[in-house]
């Protein structure tokens, strides 16, 4: 008996229409996978030649690759992380200023002003890193020097340029700034009202309220939030290429003119000259570049399914 | 607790005892004020000391707030209590926050506008390329062409592809396939854009045995990399927060899935959708360096996106700073004018992105 009223079991007619829409968006989806393995095939295919490149194709004095892209994967890692140390506590705290500090009627005005920074091209903001900030920050440079020089971190000689791996952070944070702020602004306003109303009702302060109702509500928004700001900082090209003056070392010193320069700007430097050996070298260094992004973002998105967010949906 | 207050009340009648334990009312601007006034003094010693030579403004105003912050918790601390002075002083750093973020943007639009009015108001600006052009003159045309070209082809592979794979990850997703698809969206969108370009020149170079192609559709296959998980994930967001309600309200009447999706689904949450993907847009018309390796840069017009190096804005913008010539000031000012137009390119997406955001979307009692 039970297994007949199993069998029998109301089942949603199957229309030509969902066949369809669901098959589409099941191919769309899956060219995704595709494009992702393609990215990662291709790169390995052209990367080949240079793993048995001869010491002869490298420029300076490199004898094989490893030893060529470990400085600039340093560099990479390292630019990135102190643009993030600068960038999540201020985007978190404009976002949470938009969303729950500022008054109703110009807070919408001033998401605006964010989300049009958002997109501002890199390249401008390299232009402006040369133009404008490197010599705003310079003297500022030679004081820390001066005065805090003993620390390993601002040894000196300072930089006569401020062309410097800091201020290639500043920058950096600048640019992933607007995009973690609108991220998690979004978030925080998506926190339901009741929670908030109800912990004021119990007389909660604003601080107490953003923490125990809309911080653990927008955690996972916030993490990956972070998480794009790192991947455009790790992979940002330009500003790095035009603002930093590189040189082919491993260095923790933020304020001398010997700065270790990233992956990408590396390439986006001398690619439009390469020719032969040289082009799959590169793209040999794009590749690893690539699995670094890949690693970290791993390592986020570990992070994020601990703590699953709820929604409407699910 | 209460026997203090009480005896506060009986000793001082006339107080308010609403207003009890309480700072006045405009204190928070007073104390900023007076912070700034104090560290603007102790500036003003230092010059006129000649320790430093002129005036400190951004020092001023830097320490003047971080004593406010200080201040602030403190007078907070000694009338109101430790948690008023908490939620006091996160106030104040939030609104700092807020504050030191814009100076750099500010900068750097009034900045972009000064250096790029010059060259971005001559005539030929918009109406001739760089070919043959030494020096001073010439235009933008060639590059501005290339960017909605490329553009606009990158946003026709990526909108459907991105928005499809965002509903099959709110609707029909469940299992294996789906986990995987997530998990490599957000990969994607770590996906630096100089690996995009590297992917879209390996990819063309294998399949038409050609070391060194160049040429624009490269370029929008490179910008669609980019562009498509950033498109999933803001759609998915976007769709996760259509309540359950409704698409279960919609079954309930008997509407077929695929109908629920495009008629209840997706007009709700349009508005969202459509905001992500004009910001995607302008995400990718301002990437440089996957059009660097894979379009390359040329001084000529090319409207064929199949054939020959392209040029486009950021590539444009890149070049002319690079690579100066003898009259250095024209190709610096030609660099800022790309600059202004990408800008402002930008500024009429996102404009246009709230404009359809604002018409389009239902209307939530939020």
């Amino acid at each position: 008996m039970t297994s007949v009223v199993a069998r029998d079991r109301i089942r949603a007619p199957q229309r030509p229409g969902d066949v369809i829409f669901s098959t589409a968006t099941v191919v769309a989806g899956s060219l995704i996978l595709a494009v992702l393995a393609a990215v990662a095939g291709f790169l390995l295919i052209q990367s080949l030649p240079a793993f048995v490149a001869t010491p002869a194709d490298f420029s300076g004095g490199f004898t094989n690759f490893w030893a060529y892209v470990w400085p600039l994967a340093f560099g990479t890692l390292w630019s990135a992380l102190l643009a993030m140390i600068i960038a999540i506590p201020l985007a978190i705290g404009i976002a949470l200023f938009i969303s729950h500090y500022a008054p109703r009627r110009i807070a919408q005005g001033l998401g605006y002003v964010i989300d049009l920074l958002a997109a501002v091209p890199s390249v401008v903001f390299g232009l402006w890193g040369i133009g404008v900030l490197a010599p705003l920050v310079q003297p500022f440079y030679a004081n820390l020097v001066d005065w805090f020089g003993w620390f390993p971190l601002f040894a000196g000689p300072v930089s006569g340029t401020g062309r410097t791996i800091l201020t290639v952070a500043i920058v950096l944070a600048v640019m992933v700034l607007p995009i973690i702020t609108a991220l998690c602004r979004e978030i925080f306003l998506q926190t339901p009202v009741l929670y908030e109303e109800a912990s004021l009702a119990l007389g909660a302060t604003r601080w107490e309220m953003i923490s125990m109702a809309v911080l653990p509500f927008g955690r996972s928004g916030i993490i990956s939030a972070s998480m794009l700001g790192l991947g455009r900082a790790l992979g940002e090209t330009m500003a790095v290429a035009m603002v930093l003056s590189p040189s082919p070392t491993v260095l923790f010193q933020l304020l001398t003119s010997q700065n270790p320069t990233t992956i990408a700007a590396n390439i986006a430097l001398n690619f439009p000259e390469a020719h032969g050996v040289g082009v799959n070298i590169l793209l040999a260094t794009g590749l690893v570049l690539f699995v670094i992004t890949l690693g970290v973002n791993m390592i986020a998105r570990y992070i994020i399914n601990r703590r699953k967010a709820f929604s409407g949906a699910n | 607790m209460s026997s203090t207050t009480a005896t506060r009340t009986a000793n001082t009648p006339q107080a308010n005892a609403y207003a009890a334990g309480k700072l006045p009312k405009n204190s928070t601007l007073y104390v900023l004020l007076a912070s700034w006034i104090v560290t603007g003094a102790v500036f003003l010693v230092l010059q006129l000391s000649g320790t430093t030579s002129g005036f400190n403004i951004v020092g001023t105003i830097f320490f003047g707030t971080v004593l406010y912050c200080i201040a602030i918790y403190a007078l907070s601390y000694a009338v109101e209590g430790a948690r008023r002075a908490k939620d006091r002083l996160v106030t104040s750093l939030v609104t700092a926050a807020f504050v030191i973020a814009l100076l750099p943007l500010i900068s750097l639009v009034f900045t972009t506008v000064v250096n790029g009015l010059p060259a971005f108001l001559t005539p030929t600006f918009f109406t001739e390329s760089q070919r043959n052009v030494v020096g001073a003159g010439g235009g933008a045309l060639h590059a501005i062409m290339g960017t909605l070209e490329i553009t606009g082809v990158a946003t026709l592979i990526s909108v459907p592809i991105g928005l499809l794979a965002a509903v099959y990850l709110t609707e029909y997703g469940r299992g294996r396939l789906a986990q995987a698809i997530t998990f490599f969206v957000d990969v994607m969108t770590g996906i630096p854009s100089i690996v995009a370009g590297l992917f879209s020149f390996a990819f063309f170079s294998l399949l038409f045995h050609d070391a060194g192609i160049r040429f624009g559709f490269g370029g929008a296959v490179a910008l669609s990399v980019l562009m498509i998980p950033v498109v999933v994930r803001s759609s998915e967001e976007m769709l996760k927060l259509v309540p359950n309600e409704l698409r279960e309200a919609a079954y309930a009447l008997g509407v077929p899935k695929w109908l629920t999706i495009l008629k209840v689904v997706l007009p709700t949450s349009i508005a969202g959708i459509v905001t992500g993907i004009m910001i995607s847009i302008s995400r990718v018309i301002g990437e440089t360096a996957p059009l660097l390796i894979i379009s390359g840069f040329t001084a000529s017009m090319n409207y064929d996106l199949f054939s020959q190096r392209m040029m486009t804005l950021p590539v444009f913008v890149y070049t002319q700073y690079a690579n100066q010539g003898t009259d250095t000031q024209a190709y610096l000012d030609r660099a800022w004018a790309g600059a202004l137009t990408l800008v402002l390119i930008v500024m009429l997406l996102n404009g246009l992105a709230r404009l359809i955001a604002r018409i389009f979307s239902p209307k939530l009692g939020r």
